[in-house]
């Protein structure tokens, strides 16, 4: 029987999220800080958020950052949602054991993958460089010999480790489908590939979302994967923040983190009050 | 070929092939050579001088995967006993903290941690420190928090615990409200009921989480860096100075992965075999 | 003499601004076979969600063997439920699930001891309890396994072995198909008699009703339209919604001329009823197998063919009476646009007061949909469900 829920079961909950939130309501009261202490307060200040923009080591890293993150999302969503769908259309014989490939990144340690991938473009590398001046030398091309870690690995992993996210969110949708959409839309007198677009694609289109999000969500957050794919040159937020830890870390860093965190909750903020809007504009029109 | 809709998913299989398999491969291939590419199981024997780590990490994972069941579990009733507009914000809020770099949020808790920090002030504001020395005779000024194996296990409590509640709120919320009417029609009370009914079908969700967080916590270099101060070397840490530090040593940091991956794979196929075989494991 | 076993009393529940159910009086006699039938957010599921505990009355007393229960909990309560598509635990096999009762401990009756029946006994009443559903040798097989009709016996089952003293039903056929669903009522009533205990039974199906229950009560809009017997409710309806949900009903308006005299269509008949006030208006009941079709020139009423379906046992045929159309049942081909005169004996009419109902049932000028309607082989007991149980105190 489902009772009103206690007084008691909202104090719970509150307590856990004072737990996960005070150390971000600590890291955005500092990023207001006068002097470059993180634990005391010497007044207000918006001193850190004008340097932030003059810092082009961090400005460099939150470019990298989004433009990593957006990319592998957008390419593992359209990749996964077809992938899923090949999946989903597959043989159980075949499928089993590919989904299984398939979870691997998901359920592996990050500093496993991320070493692995280290191994496998260093030596992926080094193959390309034995090919390339073999090919310079014979063909006389001008083939780059020597290749480094760096945006490209670093996009590739990303790509590697969100696709399963997407995956993972699609699949679910793709089975609650009617099986029989697809041959109703072809029936009505859809090609293929019509049927496709306008039957299949709208129906999963939560799953697509979810994943994107997820995908994009994972790739902001990575750290792990990053640090040991992306080489010395290249570096996101998260591995210039953990650079600073080994000296100190620049309240900079907690004015960027605040900045991107009022972005999203913003964000949040907006698709909730709007699905709310919906649900109510429903609401009355079914009881009308 | 059930249909032609499955060659879709071929370009995907030759990805998994190039950056999932063959470098997971090429872990084992390192951990089985010495430097000049010779076979050799030299790796393996020098991992002995590290087992006080491989101890350290399970242990601190392991404690820190039961404190957050322990929370998450029952947070994950209570969220679903709210109703359907509180939980979704509920979950947004649960979601929201990852968006701030985890390292970030883990350095914050250095700064409340501190011998020097808030919560040491706080303590120190409220004169609790006083009022301890009064009474024992002692003479702190603080609580030694920071660098300690509680903060590596309060800090991986802190990063893990979103993946405890989401999958076993998604088992728990999904769970059918008539199978608990039943099992109270059938003369269960409340403790009957969790007991017999809720805890052995929310058990898949369980499992999973028990997963995501196990993983992630014996694997963790950056936690330990940070609130361990160091001093608490785990194997992520091991790991993570064979391929970026000064003791550069790929094969021995493969050998490492290499054991560390198949000591979890065989704790999470004996623990999903006492799961009985239950549905696959449901993640987010 | 039948006793009294359960009394609902002036029961009111209400969700929000809905009323569910307005003030129902209802008593259930001990090893009586009750039947809450009517169409879905009548009411009929939270009258039953009431008596098993899982819901409390916004105002008024529910009685068991004379004690008040409004308080107790369901898992204190001497009733059992077989659910809506079954509840079974799918994480325990076909044994566990019909032993999952028997396994909680409880206080014996003398004081504060709990105790557990033994190990035997559980094994013992678990496999008589198999044998009485027919699923001997099914112990050990998963509920997974099963079809539906299996999960419904072993949903039976696990309700009978703690020996409740009544037996709560809700619409526990409507997942079958026709078939097994004719084959599970028979079942149900062997083991009500062999068991010799109260059932209390929901459903939206008049035909099962009318085959099952010692005592049907008819529900609609959270009120208790009629209480009965299958055959009163079947030839004494009370009111329009009872004889167009019973059965078919050729419903007309009629205006009681005297005792024993209705006038319809602006002419008299002898009937049976009586006890109305002269020129009183009222609703005359006319089933379609109480009409018998003779030559036009004989017939007390005239009236057109305008449609013949063929039914097997019998035609159904629309026939137009001054733009009124009724339905007959007969046993004669009458092509459609013949003409035909009908007879009706006075025991064919059945005359009922006047009520909210009048003019909203009986009429057969668009029979073709209606007939699709009653037909409606996928009516969802979820349904009701989101209606009834959704919101819960």
């Amino acid at each position: 029987m489902r009772t009103k829920p206690s007084i008691w079961n909202r104090l719970f909950i509150g307590l856990v999220f004072l737990f996960l939130y005070a150390p971000i309501f600590v890291l955005i009261v500092f990023s207001f800080n006068a002097s470059n202490s993180r634990s005391i307060w010497a007044g207000f200040s918006l001193h850190w958020y004008v340097e932030l923009f003059q810092d082009q080591q961090i400005l460099d890293a939150l470019y990298t950052t989004l433009a990593v993150s957006l990319l592998a999302a957008l390419i593992a969503t359209v990749a996964g949602t077809f992938s899923a769908i090949g999946f989903y259309n597959m043989r159980r014989r075949w499928r089993t054991p590919l989904m299984t490939i398939n979870n691997i990144p998901m359920v592996n340690a990050d500093i496993v993958t991320g070493v692995s991938l280290c191994l496998f473009f260093v030596a992926a590398f080094g193959l390309w460089e034995q090919a390339a001046s073999w090919l310079n030398d014979t063909l006389g091309t001008a083939l780059p010999e020597r290749l480094y870690l760096g945006f490209g690995t670093m996009l590739i992993a990303h790509i590697m480790f969100n696709i399963p996210y997407v995956i993972l969110s699609v699949m679910p949708k793709l089975r609650q489908m009617d099986k029989n959409l697809v041959d109703a839309a072809q029936d009505l007198g859809c090609t293929w590939m019509q049927a496709f677009w306008k039957v299949v694609v709208p129906e999963i289109k939560p799953g697509i979302v979810n994943g994107l999000l997820i995908a994009f969500t994972m790739s902001v957050d990575d750290f792990v994967i990053s640090y040991f794919t992306a080489g010395s040159s290249t570096a996101n937020l998260a591995m210039r923040i953990y650079a600073m830890t080994k000296k100190r870390i620049s309240p900079e860093v907690n004015a960027v983190s605040t900045l991107l965190f009022v972005a999203v909750l913003t964000l949040l903020i907006i698709i909730n009050v709007r699905e709310a809007r919906q649900e109510k504009a429903e609401a009355r029109r079914a009881s009308l | 070929m059930k249909n032609k809709l499955s060659r879709f998913a071929v370009p995907y299989v030759v990805w998994m092939a190039l950056f999932v398999v063959i470098p997971i491969l090429m872990i084992v291939v390192y951990a089985f050579t010495s430097a000049d590419g010779t076979p050799t199981l030299d790796n393996f024997a020098r991992i002995g001088e590290y087992f006080p780590v491989f101890v350290r990490s399970f242990k601190l994972a392991l404690i820190a995967t039961l404190v957050c069941l322990l929370i998450g579990y029952p947070l994950a009733c209570a969220l679903a006993r709210e109703g359907a507009r509180f939980q979704r914000v509920a979950m947004m809020l649960i979601m929201l903290p990852m968006w701030m770099n985890f390292l970030l949020r883990t350095y914050a808790w250095m700064s409340i941690l501190e011998n020097t920090g808030l919560l040491n002030r706080l303590f120190g504001a409220i004169g609790l420190f006083d009022l301890i020395n009064s009474l024992f005779g002692t003479d702190i000024e603080y609580f030694k928090m920071i660098n300690t194996q509680g903060a590596v296990v309060l800090g991986m409590v802190y990063n893990f615990l979103p993946f405890m509640v989401l999958p076993i709120y998604s088992v728990i919320v999904k769970l059918d409200q008539k199978l608990i009417e039943a099992a109270r029609d059938l003369g269960a009370d409340g403790v009957t009921v969790f007991r017999r009914v809720t805890l052995p079908l929310s058990l898949p969700g369980v499992l999973s989480g028990i997963t995501m967080v196990f993983v992630p916590a014996v694997s963790t270099f950056a936690i330990s860096q940070l609130l361990g101060g160091g001093q608490q070397l785990l194997l992520g840490n091991l790991i993570e100075m064979q391929f970026k530090g000064a003791a550069y040593n790929p094969q021995l940091g493969s050998a490492v992965a290499l054991v560390m991956m198949v000591i979890v794979v065989i704790c999470m196929t004996v623990m999903n075999r006492f799961g009985e075989g239950e549905e696959q494991a449901v993640i987010l | 003499m039948a006793k009294e076993l359960i009394r609902l009393s002036d029961c009111f529940v209400q969700f929000d601004d809905d009323i569910i159910l307005d003030h129902l009086n209802l008593y259930i006699n001990d090893h009586e076979f009750l039947t809450l039938l009517g169409p879905s957010g009548c009411g009929k599921t939270t009258t039953l969600r009431l008596i098993g505990g899982f819901l409390k009355p916004t105002s008024g007393d529910i009685f068991f063997d004379g004690v008040r229960i409004n308080d107790v909990p369901p898992h204190k309560r001497a009733v059992n439920t077989v659910f809506q598509k079954y509840a079974l635990f799918p994480h325990l096999n076909v044994f566990e699930n019909i032993a999952f009762g028997l396994r909680i401990p409880r206080t014996d009756s003398s004081g504060k001891k709990k105790v557990r029946l033994p190990e035997e006994e559980i094994r013992g009443r678990v496999l008589e309890m198999l044998e009485i559903v027919n699923l001997k040798g099914f112990e050990k097989r998963s509920i997974s396994s099963l079809s539906g009709g299996q999960q419904q016996r072993v949903s039976i089952a696990r309700a009978l072995v703690n020996e409740p003293k009544v037996l709560l039903l809700d619409e526990p056929l409507g997942a079958l198909d026709l078939r097994l669903r004719k084959d599970m009522q028979n079942e149900l009533k062997r083991i009500q008699q062999q068991m010799g205990i109260t059932f209390i039974y929901v459903t939206h199906d008049q035909e099962e009703a009318l085959a099952m229950s010692d005592t049907v009560v008819v529900m609609d809009g959270g009120k208790i339209q009629q209480i009965g017997t299958p055959e009163d409710i079947y030839n004494e309806p009370k009111n329009a919604f009872v004889a167009d949900f019973i059965g078919e009903s050729n419903i007309i308006d009629g205006i009681m001329r005297a005792d024993q005299v209705v006038e319809i269509f602006n002419r008299r008949f002898q009937c049976l009823d009586k006890g109305f006030q002269k020129d009183e208006a009222v609703d005359v009941v006319i089933r379609p197998e109480d009409v018998d079709i003779v030559p036009e020139d004989q017939g007390q009423l005239r009236g057109t063919v305008t449609s013949v379906t063929f039914k097997g046992m019998q035609y159904d045929i629309i026939v137009d009476f001054y733009g009124f159309k009724w339905l007959i049942q007969t046993t004669d081909f009458c092509p459609v646009g013949s003409h035909i005169g009908i007879k009706i004996d006075p025991d064919g009419f059945h005359v009922m007061k006047k009520s909210q109902y009048s003019g909203l049932f009986g009429d057969y000028s668009s029979y073709s949909e209606e007939y699709e309607e009653i037909s409606d082989v996928d009516y969802d007991p979820e349904a009701e469900e989101d209606q009834e149980g959704g919101h819960e105190e």
